[in-house]
C-alpha cells in the first residue's frame, strides 16, 4: 500500500493486497451485481416478506450457483473466492446469500460429491443453470441439533424407496423443483433425491418470521412418498453425507457474517460522523469512538478468520472443526456488531431505512441454523477435551 | 471482424483524484484503477458485434503496468486477447500524442472496426476517436446509441440534442459510444477463470514503431500550467419558513441562475 494512501476504514488491514486477481474480480462483480440488483430493492423485499425469486437466472449467469464446484457447467473457483463471493452477497442481506448457500452447498454439493454420474448429469448442470432449484431437508420439527435420531423414514418396498416423514425450516423448500431428503434407512441415513410433483411430496411457507424475510422457508411433507431405486444417493451412507454438505455450508456463512457485520459498521459509522447533537458529529464522543473501534477490530478479526480458513481450505487442510471455529466466532461478533450499530443509530436503527435491524434479524437465524452456537461451541469442547458433552 | 475495443483505466469515480505535484500528472497511484465506464459501453457492444457476426474482440490498452487489471475484467467479460502499451516514455503524453501512439498499433494488428467510449471521466478530452480516425485515414462514427454492421457497411445513430442521426460508412471505422447504446454485462466467473489463459502482448513504443521523440510529458503540445485543490464545500445557507418559505427558495435558485 502506498504510504501516502489513506487507510481504509473497512479493509483497514489491507487484506485486500492478500487476494489474488481473480479472487478481486470475483469479489468487485458480485459487489457490483448486488449494489446494481439487490440493495436498492432489499428492504422491500424484507418487508413484504418476497424472496426476489427472479434474481436465480441472473445470479446463475454470473456462475454463482455451485461456483467452487468443478466440472457440470460449474465455474469450479478456489474456496477463497466462494467466500469472498458470500461475504459481498451477505452484505447486501443474509437471505440472498442462504439462497445461494443452499443451491452450492447443501443441494449441489451432495449430489456432487455423492451422487451417481447418471445423477450428476442429469441435475447439476440444470442447477448450477438456475434452471432447476434445490433445498435440503435434514431438519425435522423435533430433531435440529441431533438429526441422528430422525424420525423421517425410508423402507425398501421391491426396489423402490416409500419415504415418510416431515422435515422443517428448510431454506428454498417451496421453490424447489428438486429436494435432497435425509432420511433413516435399515442401512444408516441415506440421502434421497425428490423432485417436485412426486406424488404425497408437498411444501409449505413458515409464514409470520421476523428473520430472513427475503427468502423462502418451509416446511416438506413426505407422505408415502414412492421413489426408484436411482433417488438415492448411492455413495454415502450415515450421518457423514448430511455432515459433509453442512461443513461446506457453514464454510460459506463464517464468510457471509463478515458482510452483514461490514454493512452494520459502515452505517454506523456513517451515521457517527453526520449526525450532530450537542453541536458536534457524535463520532466525536468517546463513547461512539469506543463502540466504532470494538467493531473494527472485531470485524478484522473476523476478516482474517475468514480469510485464513479459506487458504486451509484451498489447501486441502480443512476440519470440520476449524470450520465450527470460524461460523461460531463469525456469526456471534456479526450479531454483536449489528446490535451495538443499531444503538449508534439511535431510533434509526430500528427502521428499514437503514440496513441495522434488517441484518440483526437475520443474524438471529444465521446464528442457531447450521449449528448452534452451543453445538459449535461443544464441538470445540470436544475437539480440545477428547470428551463428548452431547454423546 | 476483426473488432478493436480501446479501453482506458482511470481513477476511481467515487475516489478523490489529485494531480502528482511534482509534474502536473494524474496521480494514479493513490487510487483504485477502473475502467472507464464509457468504455465498458463498448466492450459490451464489441461483444454483441462479435456475437452477431462472428470475429474476434482484441483489447487495446494504453497505460502503465496497473491497467492490467481493467485489460483482465475486459477480458473476462468475453474479449478474446489484449495488446498493452506499457512503456514510461509514454507517461505525461497528450491526447495528441496518445491518438499517434495508439494508431501506430492499430496500423500494426489492423482492424475492422475500433470501438471506444465517448471520453474518459478522467481527462475528459472526448478527441480521441476523432483523432484516431484522422490519423488512420478512416470513418468516425461519434456518439453512437446504436451500431449495425452489414457487410462492409456500419450504420450508426449519433445522439444529438433535437434526436438522433443516421450515420453510414464503410469500413474499417472508428466508432465512439455513449451510455445508452447498452447495459454492459457482468463478468461471469466462467470468463473471469479464462481470462488468465487470453494472451495479453506486451508491447513498448519500440515494439509499435513510435518514435520516443514524439511522445511523453516533455514533448505534449499542452501543458498544465497550474492546479488548486478544489476548496472545501462550504456550509450550506439555512432559511427560516416565516410562511415566506417558497418565495425565499425560488429568490435562491434564481440568484443561482437555476431558474
Amino acid at each position: 500500500m502506498a504510504p501516502d494512501r489513506k487507510l481504509d476504514p473497512v479493509d483497514f488491514l489491507n487484506l485486500d493486497a492478500q487476494l489474488g486477481d481473480e479472487e478481486r474480480l470475483i469479489r468487485d462483480t458480485v459487489c457490483t451485481f448486488v449494489a446494481d440488483k439487490v440493495t436498492p430493492h432489499i428492504a422491500d423485499w424484507f418487508e413484504h416478506g418476497r424472496f426476489p425469486v427472479e434474481l436465480a437466472g441472473e445470479v446463475a449467469q454470473l456462475g454463482l450457483l455451485g461456483m467452487h464446484l468443478r466440472g457440470y457447467g460449474c465455474a469450479g473457483t478456489n474456496a477463497v473466492s466462494y467466500g469472498l463471493a458470500c461475504t459481498e452477497l451477505e452484505a447486501a442481506d443474509s437471505g440472498l446469500r442462504s439462497f445461494v448457500s443452499v443451491q452450492g452447498s447443501l443441494a449441489m454439493f451432495p449430489i456432487w460429491k455423492h451422487g451417481s454420474e447418471e445423477q450428476k448429469a442429469e441435475w447439476l448442470p440444470r442447477m448450477a443453470a438456475g434452471e432447476v432449484i434445490g433445498c435440503f431437508g435434514l431438519t425435522e420439527p423435533d430433531h435440529g441439533s441431533d438429526p441422528a435420531d430422525m424420525r423421517t423414514y425410508a423402507k425398501r418396498d421391491g426396489s423402490d424407496w416409500i419415504l415418510n416423514g416431515t422435515k422443517m425450516w428448510i431454506t428454498n423448500g417451496s421453490i424447489a423443483d428438486l429436494a435432497v431428503v435425509w432420511a433413516q434407512t435399515d442401512e444408516g441415513i441415506r440421502g434421497f433425491l425428490v423432485p417436485r410433483g412426486t406424488p404425497g411430496f408437498s411444501a409449505h411457507d413458515i409464514e409470520q418470521k421476523l428473520s430472513l424475510r427475503a427468502s423462502v422457508t418451509s416446511e416438506l411433507v413426505l407422505d408415502d412418498v414412492r421413489l426408484p431405486a436411482d433417488a438415492v444417493l448411492p455413495e454415502v451412507a450415515g450421518l457423514r453425507g448430511p455432515l459433509s454438505c453442512l461443513s461446506e455450508a457453514r464454510f460459506g456463512i463464517l464468510w457471509g457474517a463478515v458482510g452483514a457485520a461490514r454493512t452494520c459498521y459502515e452505517a454506523a459509522l456513517e451515521y457517527a460522523t453526520t449526525r450532530v447533537q450537542f453541536g458536534k458529529p457524535i463520532g466525536a464522543f468517546q463513547l461512539t469512538q469506543e463502540k466504532l473501534a470494538w467493531m473494527l477490530v472485531e470485524l478484522g478479526k473476523a476478516q482474517l478468520l475468514a480469510l485464513h480458513l479459506g487458504r486451509l481450505k484451498d489447501s486441502g487442510g480443512l476440519r470440520p472443526q476449524q470450520v465450527s471455529f470460524g461460523k461460531m466466532n463469525n456469526v456471534r461478533i456479526a450479531l454483536d456488531i449489528a446490535r451495538q450499530a443499531r444503538t449508534i443509530l439511535g431510533a434509526n436503527g430500528v427502521t428499514l431505512e437503514y440496513p441495522v435491524i434488517r441484518h440483526m434479524n437475520n443474524l438471529e437465524s444465521v446464528l442457531t441454523y447450521e449449528g448452534t452456537q452451543e453445538i459449535h461451541t461443544l464441538v470445540l469442547g470436544e475437539a480440545i477435551t477428547g470428551l463428548s458433552a452431547y454423546r | 471482424m476483426n473488432i478493436v475495443v480501446c479501453v482506458k483505466q482511470v481513477p476511481d469515480t467515487w475516489a478523490e483524484r489529485k494531480l502528482r505535484s511534482e509534474d502536473k500528472t494524474l496521480d494514479r497511484e493513490s487510487v483504485d484503477g477502473v475502467i472507464n465506464e464509457l468504455d465498458e459501453y463498448a466492450i459490451e457492444e464489441s461483444l454483441r458485434i462479435k456475437e452477431a457476426h462472428d470475429g474476434e474482440v482484441t483489447v487495446l490498452t494504453m497505460g502503465p503496468e496497473k491497467a492490467a487489471e481493467s485489460i483482465r475484467k475486459a477480458l473476462s467479460m468475453g474479449a478474446d486477447k489484449a495488446v498493452h502499451l506499457v512503456d514510461d516514455a509514454l507517461h505525461g503524453s497528450d491526447v495528441l500524442q496518445t491518438s499517434y501512439a495508439m494508431a501506430q498499433v492499430l496500423r500494426k494488428i489492423g482492424f475492422d472496426v475500433v470501438i471506444l467510449g465517448s471520453e474518459s471521466t478522467d481527462a475528459r478530452m472526448g478527441a480521441l476517436a476523432a483523432m484516431l480516425a484522422e490519423r488512420l485515414g478512416v470513418a468516425q462514427l461519434s456518439l453512437a446509441n446504436k451500431v449495425e454492421i452489414d457487410g462492409g457497411t456500419i450504420r450508426t445513430q449519433r445522439v444529438a440534442d433535437y434526436g438522433f442521426d443516421r450515420v453510414e460508412a464503410s469500413l474499417p471505422a472508428v466508432v465512439s459510444v455513449v451510455e445508452k447504446i447498452n447495459e454492459p454485462r457482468y463478468p461471469s466467473f466462467k470468463g473471469i477463470m479464462a481470462a488468465k489463459k487470453k494472451p495479453v502482448d506486451k508491447l513498448g513504443v519500440a515494439d509499435a514503431d513510435i518514435d520516443a521523440a514524439k511522445v511523453g510529458l516533455t514533448g505534449a503540445a499542452t501543458e498544465v500550467v497550474d492546479f488548486v485543490a478544489a476548496p472545501p464545500r462550504e456550509k450550506g445557507t439555512i432559511v427560516k419558513d416565516e410562511g415566506d418559505g417558497g418565495q425565499k427558495v425560488a429568490e435562491f435558485l434564481a440568484s443561482k441562475k437555476f431558474i
